[in-house]
């Protein structure tokens, strides 16, 4: 009974929740984190039992209030939706683990009730976006989602974070009023605002220039939201002047989420029928990604403050994932779509460690690292993990999204593409070892006094937690590569 | 020459007003510093973003879509309105964001003025 209905549930049980947290927080102010944990803890199981349901039997459709589509919404979950769908889920559910003690310095207690009911409120947009088949749909929760980071962002105490909020605010309307316009072009052409159903119309239009105008504010405005290299202006500051859980929340979840929405657009709806043989845009695509991963661990090496280094990494970690989408062969695709995953547990994990150092330590400067790793060793250890993930090195995740994204450029005969990776990856060694360089090799300085500097078990959790999963997923990559092999198969044989 | 483009102007009047409302409010945002210029700059987009679905709904001596029994009467495409409507809500609650994020920043910087601000926490953006 429960089950016909768990596409719905997934949008429905964290709105719900998010008054739940509203009502408990009326009550008692801390009553809030324990729901919203719990909250999280449901969804992620839903989430769960949806990608069992699509792994067993395939792509679910379902119609709300029972609308066939075209003229009702569509929810539509496929492999991709339910494998982003988790990962999205899961990433909120830890960083809401860890905001417990995070925002304890960082936000003004009487606005935490309001925290958790923006944080619950971008998570049904998030979900939303994944499981949503109809193309306005998308632009709405992408709105919410929106809307929510845009608040959260600003939530701190620190009064750059309202600046940075009000450029994200000014960058991510633009981007979505260019979504909208997109939009309206489509209906203009097809009536239609069903995705599948729009892959099926569009074919005979592709010479319109209607569908060219469309297909160029959906690409600009995307592109703004994913934080593509020339167009990344909101996201170092966005990142780096936010609360540390929030800084984890974005740089996973908001992220993944535009790559998402941007897949969905290129693949399900403009479908490859006309991104690689009608409009040779996708080889364009690559070219962007390639010079954003090249840039962004440029600027990345320049930085002195940690969550900003972190903030451009994402910059050349976006260009994978795009690089991946753009090579467009399958075995690339798979590079970047488990790419995805692993940018998720890297870049959560890095936020964290980056968040508990400021926590406990009070430092953002790389420079004032010196000995941390004798003060704080498990937190350094999390880091060392992820930061060799990161670099792509074995046993880790990252070797393998970038062993397959080099396989796939190779088998393109792309062989620019090829030194790219190999580039950048000794561009994230120099970064990072910099970090590990000062934190484990340096001595500390005599005078720096013997601080408290043990970690609060809620937040050390969620980071070992995704410390052990960049290792795991290494040996048992069998299992996102299982339901990456069908997304991929969807995605690039829907033409 | 000049009159097939004054009769093309004339003939899609409200599409050529959506582009150049959108252009306005794009260069409002762009261009201006002071931050609630920028937003009413957003708002202008916005504005043009409703005017453009809206001219899409239109049908020729079509009437509001509201069912007249017996009678063959043509109707507009109500979706579009409805979609607006959406977006309309979507754009105040932007707004109302937007203005409460400006606030705070007078509160905190004593000005809202993008120049200003940039150089009060310079370093670095």
């Amino acid at each position: 009974m429960i089950s016909e209905h768990l596409p719905i549930l997934a949008v429905i049980l964290p709105l719900v929740g998010a008054l739940t947290v509203l009502l408990a927080g009326w009550a008692e102010r801390r009553y809030c984190y324990p729901v919203a944990v719990a909250v999280l803890t449901i969804q992620f199981g839903l989430s769960l039992a949806i990608l069992r349901e699509v792994l067993r039997g395939g792509t679910i459709h379902y119609y709300l209030g029972d609308w066939a589509p075209p003229w009702g919404i569509e929810l539509v979950v496929d492999h991709l939706s339910a494998y982003v769908l988790v990962i999205l889920v899961f990433l909120s559910l830890l960083s809401c683990i860890y905001a417990k003690r995070s925002i304890g310095g960082e936000i003004d207690p009487q606005k935490t009730v309001a925290f958790y009911v923006m944080f619950l409120l971008l998570v049904v947009g998030v979900c939303g976006i994944t499981v949503t088949g109809d193309i306005f749909n998308l632009y709405v929760f992408l709105e919410i989602s929106s809307i929510a980071a845009y608040t959260l962002v600003a939530s701190g105490r620190e009064k750059k974070g309202l600046l940075a909020g009000f450029n994200y605010l000014i960058m991510g309307t633009i981007s979505a009023c260019f979504i909208l316009i997109g939009i309206g072009h489509l209906y203009v052409v097809t009536g239609t605002l069903n995705m599948a159903d729009l892959a099926r119309l569009l074919p005979p239009l592709y010479d319109s220039t209607i569908i060219h105008v469309a297909f160029i504010f959906f690409i600009v405005g995307l592109s703004i939201k994913t934080a593509l290299f020339p167009l990344h202006t909101w996201l170092p500051d966005a990142y780096s002047h936010a609360p540390s859980a929030i800084s984890v929340l974005i740089s996973t979840v908001i992220s993944k989420m535009g790559i998402y929405a941007t897949i969905r657009i290129l693949f399900s709806v403009f479908t490859v029928g006309f991104i690689v043989d009608h409009l040779p845009i996708l080889e364009f695509f690559a070219w962007v990604a390639a010079i954003a991963v090249i840039a962004g661990s440029v600027i990345a090496i320049a930085q002195t403050d940690l969550k900003r280094m972190l903030a451009y990494s994402s910059v050349s970690q976006m260009g994978y994932i795009m690089l991946g989408i753009g090579i467009a062969n399958s075995v690339a695709m798979t590079g970047g779509v488990l790419h995805i995953l692993n940018h998720a547990l890297i870049k959560g994990c890095l936020f964290m460690v980056a968040g508990a150092i400021i926590y406990r330590v009070g430092l953002r400067k790389i420079d004032d690292f010196k000995g941390l790793a004798g003060r704080m060793p498990y937190t350094c250890a999390a880091f060392f993990i992820a930061a060799i993930s990161m670099i792509g090195l074995p046993p880790t995740v990252g070797f393998m999204s970038k062993w397959y994204l080099t396989l796939g450029a190779i088998e393109a005969g792309e062989w620019f593409f090829v030194v790219v990776i190999l580039a950048s990856t000794l561009l994230n060694a120099i970064y990072f070892w910099r970090v590990l360089e000062y934190a484990y090799f340096r001595h500390a300085d005599a005078e720096t006094p013997e601080l408290e500097s043990r970690v609060p078990v809620s937040m050390l959790l969620p980071m070992l937690v995704l410390a052990a999963g960049c290792v795991v997923f290494f040996f048992a990559v069998s299992i996102p590569l299982g339901i990456i092999d069908a997304a991929v198969a969807d995605l690039l044989g829907g033409a | 020459m000049i009159e097939d483009l004054v009769v093309a102007f004339l003939t899609r009047y409200n599409y050529y007003m959506a582009v150049i409302i959108m252009l306005i409010g794009l260069y409002a945002m762009i261009a201006k510093s002071n931050l609630i210029k920028k937003v009413i700059g957003l708002n202008i987009f916005q504005t043009a973003i409703y005017l453009f679905y809206i001219s899409i709904a239109d049908v020729e001596g079509g009437t509001a879509p509201i069912l007249v029994p017996g009678t063959d009467v043509v109707y507009v495409n109500p979706l579009p309105h409805v979609l607006i409507l959406t977006a309309i809500v979507v754009g105040v609650s932007i707004t109302a964001v937007a203005y409460a994020l400006a606030i705070r920043i007078y509160q905190s910087y004593g000005t809202i003025e993008e120049d200003e601000l940039l150089e009060l926490g310079s370093e670095r953006r």
